[in-house]
């Protein structure tokens, strides 16, 4: 039987569900209601056998990225293989680090590249490519738990500022880490940028040889993890306040870095009830009591 | 429906999407919809949308046929898209992000990071039945493994104790998984078979009889044999000259009986089997089993002697009668004074059929009881035994997925939650192995002031359905007590 991709608005009748193998997409636009439509019907087609052109290079794209050269040749995994590359001279990383992010950017281009919009999102599982003009802004929240009201932080982006990506990555997603973070979430120009970046921050929040902190090589779980047999983090038993800003200053100092070379435009860290912040970038203090405890040094809270 | 082959080592080779993956047994594939379940590919749904209403019991659409409900509350008017629930049923998934893609306070997009974890729960299932399930203390099992023991039997019901960190974690590591598993099968209102050492197989699920070795139970017995003689006597006096009412616990013989002496009911020359206790009362006339009156006969004269001649007569009538009138034959003594079976006159088919109507349908009942230590109240304030304090004034209520629950008295939270009342599908579960169970806690926002809150992130709540609503509070993960 042929897969078809899953391709509905859903129930408010104004956003695009896309869903195709493990790709997920939640796409919003706003700008006058026949552009809406031609960018809906944009991103239906681009996403129409967006997985098979992936997967065809899969075993290339599972394989540590070269920092300097690709054999790689669709436009996606091209995009991936350039979101990895600062990376990848130093660390281990292969192209699917960036693989939502890519993907997203590739939707949210071929529905601008068909409509004129005000405002527009693709959303891919939390990593999210965003379009804005003039006056727009977007607000993304961080919650801790879906079934509770109410968010805990909120990044406003205006069109004005340079970040026109978002991602999030940590132990809890969906993807493995090597890191302990519960969540990082990066602003970055591009969605893939900051797929990849919040890959390695979250990889970088660490307390390496800890023993309250469970790990097991990648391809026990999933026998063709990209990552082999690398170690991932599988439980983070009880961490001390001391321990917790340790893992968390290993994770700032990654992404100041990135902050240095122009990869990302901000990050927010949290691990374990406490946050950390990078870069300034329109992130808005929204705290509960709990996070306003003792801060690490030269970290911002929120 | 897709196929799938078997590879190596119980792995199996997804073909629903090019990505082609290899899952192993208890694990998702990348896209957390598909999953080995002991080497079979199975459709684990993740996605759902989940309409959020303004009234209670709000309507939930699924957005795929076929899916569970994530179980998420209902209250408030708007629609998630989660990846929640896709290996809430299977093992070893990874758990969260649960990206949601919502409009929350005017946030457009919404990343979740966690979720709440019980390493310390289980649940007490109340079975109404009289039938012996097994001696008290018994191990209780699941797939063969012990997950739990019978506890005191209360009125008409039998107690089973499951879960419990002993059992999630103090066991081998396939005790933990079972043990998991029908907890949050229990859980979450479906049918979990259960074994007892020395007794009984029962089917369980909550709101539902309870099957016992195979046998549906319908109703609760009325009362002890001892109780159901005090209720009926006045009906059966003049209509029989003797009645017993058989009963594990304590079988009731109304010539006997305070009631029947209270109405002049003649000695019948009845000689019972099993230990007199007062008169009229006895005690252990059979051994326990799934029989008669929750003992193990079939054939109710096997519990009496012969009738004493001095005091029987040939004619004399007696009925005899389970607690519940689910069984029920009448007598009458031939010329050697043996008990024969007549057809029961209508006046008596009339009382053993009041009998039934006063038993209440036989369910079985399912309490969630978790303990939730130092980590819920971190998030909420900078003095966390503040919030018990306020759990414990009243000030703040506890709810698990909407219900209302009840807070132990003493330390720390500990409640209980009635699973019938909780979304479907609430429950989930980590390899910890540990339940993932919903827990809010509500309260006014002068107290939440009063509590130390921080009302700036309090103010969203003005917009809620009216102004004295509360707000729940996040759970901050990793720091239990």
């Amino acid at each position: 039987m042929k897969r078809l991709p899953q391709i509905a608005l859903l129930s408010d009748g104004k956003r695009l569900h896309l869903q195709d193998g493990p790709i997920d997409l939640v796409i919003g636009a706003s700008g006058n209601e026949g552009e809406v439509r031609a960018a809906y019907e944009a991103a239906a087609r681009r996403f129409n056998g967006l997985l098979d052109e992936l997967c065809e290079e899969l075993n290339e794209l599972r394989k540590a990225a070269d920092p300097a050269c690709s054999a790689l040749s669709g436009v996606v995994a091209r995009r991936m293989h350039a979101a990895v590359a600062p990376f990848a001279a130093g660390h281990f990383i292969t192209p699917m680090a960036a693989v939502a992010g890519s993907v997203a950017e590739e939707i949210l281009g071929a529905m601008l590249d068909a409509a004129r919009l005000d405002r527009a999102y693709v959303n891919n599982g939390g990593d999210i490519a965003l379009h804005l003009t003039g006056a727009e802004r977007f607000a993304v929240g961080l919650m801790d738990r879906p079934d509770h009201r109410g968010v805990m932080q909120t990044i406003n982006i205006e069109a004005g500022d340079p970040a026109r990506g978002i991602a999030t990555s940590g132990r809890r997603g969906r993807s493995f880490s090597l890191g302990i973070a519960d969540a990082v979430t990066v602003l970055a120009k591009t969605a893939s940028q900051a797929d990849a970046a919040a890959t390695v921050i979250a990889n970088a929040v660490d307390l390496p040889g800890h023993p309250g902190i469970v790990r097991l090589p990648a391809n026990e779980l999933q026998p063709d993890s990209d990552l082999g047999a690398r170690l991932v983090t599988r439980a983070v038993g009880a961490l001390g306040e001391r321990e917790i800003d340790d893992a968390l200053r290993a994770g700032v100092g990654r992404a100041q870095q990135l902050l240095a070379a122009g990869l990302i435009e901000g990050a927010a860290l949290r691990l374990l009830g406490e946050t950390a912040v990078v870069g300034s970038t329109g992130i808005r203090a929204s705290a509960l009591p709990a996070f306003r405890g003792s801060a690490p040094v030269g970290v911002a809270r929120v | 429906m897709t196929d799938a082959t078997v590879a190596g080592g119980d792995k199996i080779r997804c073909d629903a999407c090019p990505v082609m993956c290899y899952i192993k047994p208890g694990a998702a594939g990348a896209c957390d919809r598909y999953a080995n379940h002991n080497g079979e590919l199975v459709r684990v749904d993740p996605h759902i949308v989940l309409e959020r209403t303004v009234s209670h019991g709000g309507r939930l659409v699924p957005f795929q046929a076929g899916g569970d409900w994530d179980g998420k509350i209902v209250h408030e008017p708007n629609v998630f898209v989660t990846a929640i629930g896709a290996g809430t049923t299977y093992p070893d998934y990874k758990p969260a992000p649960f990206i949601v893609s919502s409009e929350v306070d005017g946030v457009d997009m919404v990343t979740v990071v966690t979720e709440g974890i019980f390493s310390y729960c289980g649940v007490k299932v109340k079975i109404d039945t009289d039938r012996y399930l097994g001696p008290e203390t018994a191990t209780v099992r699941a797939e063969g493994e012990a997950i739990g023991h019978v506890t005191t039997s209360e009125y008409g019901s039998q107690m089973l104790s499951l879960g419990g960190v002993h059992h999630l974690t103090g066991g081998s590591k396939k005790e933990g998984r079972v043990t998991c598993d029908a907890l949050m099968d229990l859980s979450n209102c479906k049918p979990v078979e259960l074994t007892i050492d020395g007794g009984a197989t029962v089917v369980v699920q909550a709101g539902y009889p309870p099957i016992v070795n195979g046998v549906a139970e319908e109703r609760m017995r009325v009362g002890c044999g001892s109780a159901t003689i005090g209720m009926f006597a006045k009906q059966w006096h003049g209509k029989v000259d003797e009645v017993v009412v058989v009963d594990d616990h304590i079988t009731g013989v109304l010539s006997e009986h305070q009631a029947g002496k209270l109405l002049d009911i003649p000695d019948t020359g009845i000689k019972m089997k099993g230990r007199r206790s007062t008169p009229g009362r006895y005690f252990q006339v059979a051994d326990p089993g799934t029989g008669w009156g929750g003992t193990n006969i079939s054939d109710p004269l096997s519990v009496l002697g012969p009738f004493n001649p001095k005091e029987a007569r040939a004619g004399l009538t007696m009925l005899m009668v389970s607690t519940t009138g689910e069984h029920a034959a009448y007598y009458e003594l031939d010329e050697s004074l043996r008990p024969i079976e007549k057809q029961m006159p209508p006046d008596l088919k009339f009382s053993v059929e009041r009998i039934q109507e006063n038993c209440e349908p036989a369910l079985c009942t399912v309490l969630f009881m978790g303990g939730a230590g130092g980590s819920l109240r971190a998030g909420v304030t900078d003095n966390p035994v503040r919030l018990t304090r306020s759990v414990k004034d009243a000030l703040t209520r506890v709810t698990s997925g909407g219900a209302p629950v009840y807070v132990w008295p003493g330390g720390g939270i500990t409640f209980m939650v009635d699973v019938t009342q909780m979304p479907a599908g609430a429950f989930g579960y980590v390899p910890t192995p540990a339940l993932v169970a919903p827990i809010e806690f509500t309260l006014r926002l002068s107290d939440y002031a009063a509590l130390g809150g921080h009302m700036d992130h309090v103010r969203p709540l003005a917009s809620l359905r009216d102004n004295t609503e509360t707000r729940p509070m996040p759970y901050i993960p990793g720091r239990r007590a």
